[in-house]
């Protein structure tokens, strides 16, 4: 281990709490998006337990309601939508670009801030009487109707968005404008590009949710008419704006994961990633895109039918981008040198269950067979394929292949590899039999079902158990080899990226030198300095930019 | 796989959705086996190995870009034609009142015969839901019909569909409404035409809508303004549902349910030509089911004679009549 880290830096419960380190940061993050995980996923047990039996006897019919509620928000706001940029993000772009910091460090840290009091009325929330909206809000049951404590989770959520814009500020300006030098847009990993679309829909969308939920919090607490019709409200309006954010912050949730997995997926096969610029634009072409079809999580509310078709054409428009990137990852692997390290069985299982995610997709976009199975067990499944087998696998992935950066030591790697397959047999085991109880019509949302339903059911809640154990494996070890692990050294794999360039753990100040890159992306054959051997010896040194817009 | 096919476009929804399937079924397969490929074949075969130097393949993007955007787009038109289908009813349909409200459906056949829970329907009639909330969001889905509209407050949904099997199916709520969302549902029952005729006719001490409305159009006085002869301070409702009306703004709007909803709640949202906006509101002061009653009645008046002076309806349409 160096001698000098950003771990032991400063010392002091002081050093952690007032610290602007990008590094630090993503620490207090990974700790309270754990925290948050655990809570959500101890929510996910109670639901499955209680479904064993048609009858559910574990918890009453409002118990259940609170539970798959406060296990959405939960998992939604204060996991999914900080895991990876918060975490990995925070971390890494700083390393990836160069730099010694983000832009605003200090910015960086009030969102943590931010992060955290959102949390905590949230936390109020769930203690203090519950929430049983769905973690959707939907009006008049939110704001009228509903005997649960919807008013502080409404502004704990309002107060984390805040956190999430100025991280996507935060990324935006230092990509910007802390390149190091010869780090062109087009040399930039494209870990950093699906952040830096992930950032313009942070920026762009979260807004509308605080302005939407604001408004729902003032319908709430001082009967103010804006989605109540009995008042001249509108219900409708606020499933167009809750779903103008929400269906972006899906967007929100898997470009990191994408980008995670761009990273895992070369360093892996140990080759350039095929299509490099066709992924990066992939990226921007899903946010863009994304911020055009909400409206099909509405095709049943009675919305007009011109609204229904137009909306389900740009769907399938933002299908392509997704399917274009699959292919990117598939052809990298043809002619690599692929190695079965557990970043990459993460990398691996991220492409199935994404593939099984994205394509179940074209079910709920197509109008003609979402009429069937909206509001089913179909969209539960799909939609938990896209973000627990997307963007947790990606997630995970990612902080099993940058372990040994943030923490100077090694995984165990055997351990790590029978957990990852653990969670991709749990996982399947858990959702795949929820895609046949939607076909056959059982909706989403019930504490108590016919029994016809059962056996799914029972496949699923005992799937569950199976993917809880391989949740707390990686807790442990990861937690473990943090303190006991083999010492790591600089650049174990090897990888490309700079953020390999230096020692592990990083300096405070991240690099000794402000590193001056001369490689592309991904660059495998044209760097001496990763000692692998390149038949016909490393080809010449590219000095000038590739692409001269520096 | 698929549940039992009873209405119309169990068909066509179910053939649609085995096409998708195949489709993504060939994509999944196809991917799955060149990673599985790909990997074996270029497993890593000593350390310090390196992959071959390949920056991409502009034909191969072109490709994959253009071959699923055909399928999708093939897959889009395909979804919207069932789509369009399911919203647009066809003319000679049964029409049903359902009202939702936490945690049971009110249902009422066009004689007045009520139901809670419960909807019998004749085998090979089209038949239209005109649905209404008392309170929060419902949803009615029928899966054997494959078919389910949310079921809004402030405002009605309708949603068709020929039963084409006699039998008893579910239906269920499916848009979460609170504590008991997953126990409001209940039975559709499909009966030969006969047995329904007999059915609807039995026993029922339900008032019949129509009458019930116009008990409802004295009391509340409606009758004081609104004079069959077109004598009133407001238009004559002779003759005014389903044909057009002609606003104080120049436009024209059908007299349809939710026309008839909006003006007994919102007055002052449509004033008809020729008349001041004098009506109050009776947001508050009727339910649902007296707006559906009211509905009903006024529906009744549509056979009535038009007078000449002081109607509703736009004199074009009047004129057609």
């Amino acid at each position: 281990m160096p001698a000098k880290h950003y771990l032991n830096a400063t010392y002091g419960i002081r050093s952690w709490l007032l610290t602007t380190d990008h590094k630090r940061i993503a620490l207090l993050y990974l700790a309270s998006v754990t925290f948050f995980f655990f809570i959500g996923g101890f929510f996910a047990m109670m639901i499955r337990l209680h479904l064993l039996t048609p009858n559910g006897y574990l918890l009453t019919p409002d118990q259940y309601n609170r539970m798959f509620t406060m296990h959405g928000v939960a998992m939604i706001f204060f996991f999914l939508i900080p895991s990876i940029p918060a975490v990995l993000g925070n971390f890494f772009i700083p390393l990836m670009v160069g730099a010694k910091d983000l832009a605003f460090p200090k910015i960086n840290l009030l969102s943590w801030y931010i992060y955290v009091v959102g949390g905590l009325f949230t936390m109020w929330s769930m203690i203090n009487g519950g929430l049983d909206t769905g973690w959707t809000f939907y009006t008049p049951l939110s704001t009228v109707y509903s005997n649960s404590a919807v008013a502080p989770a409404v502004v704990g959520v309002f107060i984390t968005g805040f956190s999430s814009i100025l991280t996507g500020l935060n990324f935006l300006v230092t990509v910007h404008t802390m390149r190091a030098p010869g780090m062109t847009w087009f040399r930039l990993p494209l870990f950093v590009w699906a952040h830096y679309a992930t950032s313009i829909v942070m920026i762009l969308g979260t807004p509308v949710i605080a302005i939407t939920l604001a408004l729902a919090g003032m319908e709430r607490l001082f009967g103010l008419g804006f989605f109540n019709p009995a008042m001249g409200g509108d219900p409708i309006l606020f499933q167009h704006l809750f779903w103008f954010y929400s269906h972006p912050a899906v967007y929100i949730m898997i470009l990191p994961a994408m980008g995670v997995i761009s990273e895992l997926i070369p360093t892996f096969a140990r080759k350039r990633l095929f299509g490099y610029t066709f992924v990066a634009a992939a990226s921007l072409a899903i946010a863009v895109i994304g911020f055009l079809v909400w409206a099909h999580h509405m095709f049943v509310t009675g919305q007009s039918t011109y609204a229904a078709v137009a909306f389900s054409f740009l769907t399938f428009l933002v299908a392509v981008p997704s399917a274009i990137k699959t292919f990117n990852w598939t052809a990298t692997l043809f002619g690599g040198s692929i190695s079965f390290d557990t970043p990459m069985l993460y990398a691996f299982g991220f492409l199935g269950l994404f593939l099984v995610g994205g394509l179940t997709g074209l079910f709920l976009g197509s109008l003609g067979t979402d009429i069937n199975i909206h509001d089913t067990y179909f969209v539960v499944a799909h939609f938990h394929y896209i973000m627990v087998g997307g963007a947790v696998m990606g997630y995970l992935g990612g902080l099993h292949f940058w372990w040994p950066k943030m923490t100077g030591r090694m995984y165990p790697e055997w351990l790590a590899r029978i957990a990852a397959f653990t969670l991709f047999i749990g996982f399947n085991f858990t959702f795949f039999p929820q895609f046949l109880l939607g076909i056959m019509g059982m909706p989403r949302r019930y504490h108590v079902y016919p029994p016809e339903f059962q056996i799914y059911n029972v496949m699923s809640t005992a799937g569950a158990s199976i993917l809880a154990i391989g949740y707390l494996l990686p807790m442990i070890y990861l937690t473990w080899a943090a303190f006991y692990g083999e010492v790591a050294g600089d650049n174990p794999w090897p990888a490309t990226g700079l953020e390999w360039k230096t020692q592990s753990p990083p300096l405070t100040e991240n690099f000794e030198t402000t590193p001056v890159v001369t490689w592309e992306a991904y660059d495998f054959r044209n760097r001496p300095d990763l000692g692998l051997e390149v038949p016909g010896g490393h080809g010449p040194k590219i000095v000038a930019p590739a692409h001269g817009d520096d | 796989m698929f549940p039992e096919q009873a209405s119309n476009f169990a068909g066509s929804v179910d053939t649609l959705f085995s096409f998708i399937l195949l489709t993504t079924l060939f994509f999944a397969v196809l991917v799955t086996m060149l990673v599985i490929f790909a990997a074996f074949k270029y497993r890593r075969k000593h350390a310090g190995e390196v992959g071959d130097d390949v920056h991409g393949n502009n034909l191969l993007e072109i490709g994959w870009t253009v071959i699923p955007l055909l399928l999708a787009i093939l897959i889009f038109a395909w979804g919207s034609a069932v789509y369009v289908n399911y919203r647009i009813a066809p003319k000679d349909t049964l029409d049903i009142f359902v009202i939702g409200k936490q945690w049971m459906w009110k249902l009422q056949q066009p004689n007045g015969r009520k139901e809670i829970n419960e909807l019998h329907i004749p085998l090979n009639r089209n038949v239209r839901l005109i649905m209404g909330s008392e309170d929060v969001i419902h949803n009615f889905y029928v899966p054997a019909f494959r078919v389910k509209m949310d079921v809004v407050p402030g405002r009605y949904n309708t949603m068709w569909f020929r039963p084409t099997k006699i039998g008893k199916y579910h239906f269920f709520c499916s848009q979460y409404c609170g504590t008991n969302h997953a126990v409001m549902g209940g039975w559709v029952t499909v009966m030969d035409p006969a047995e329904y005729a007999a059915w609807l006719s039995g026993e029922s001490g339900d008032v019949n809508p129509v009458s019930a409305g116009e008990r409802l159009f004295s009391q509340l006085a409606c009758n004081t303004c609104h004079i069959a002869n077109g004598t009133g301070r407001a238009p004559s409702l002779n003759g005014v549902y389903g044909a057009k009306v002609l606003l104080a703004d120049g436009t024209l709007v059908t007299a349809d349910e939710a026309y008839v909803r909006e003006s007994i709640l919102q007055p002052k949202a449509k004033i008809v030509a020729g008349y001041q906006p004098v009506m109050p509101t009776f947001q508050g002061l009727v339910t649902e089911e007296q707006i559906l009653n009211l509905t009903a009645y006024i529906k009744s008046l549509q056979s009535q004679p038009v007078p000449a002076k002081g109607a509703g309806i736009a004199p074009a349409a009047a004129g057609k009549k």
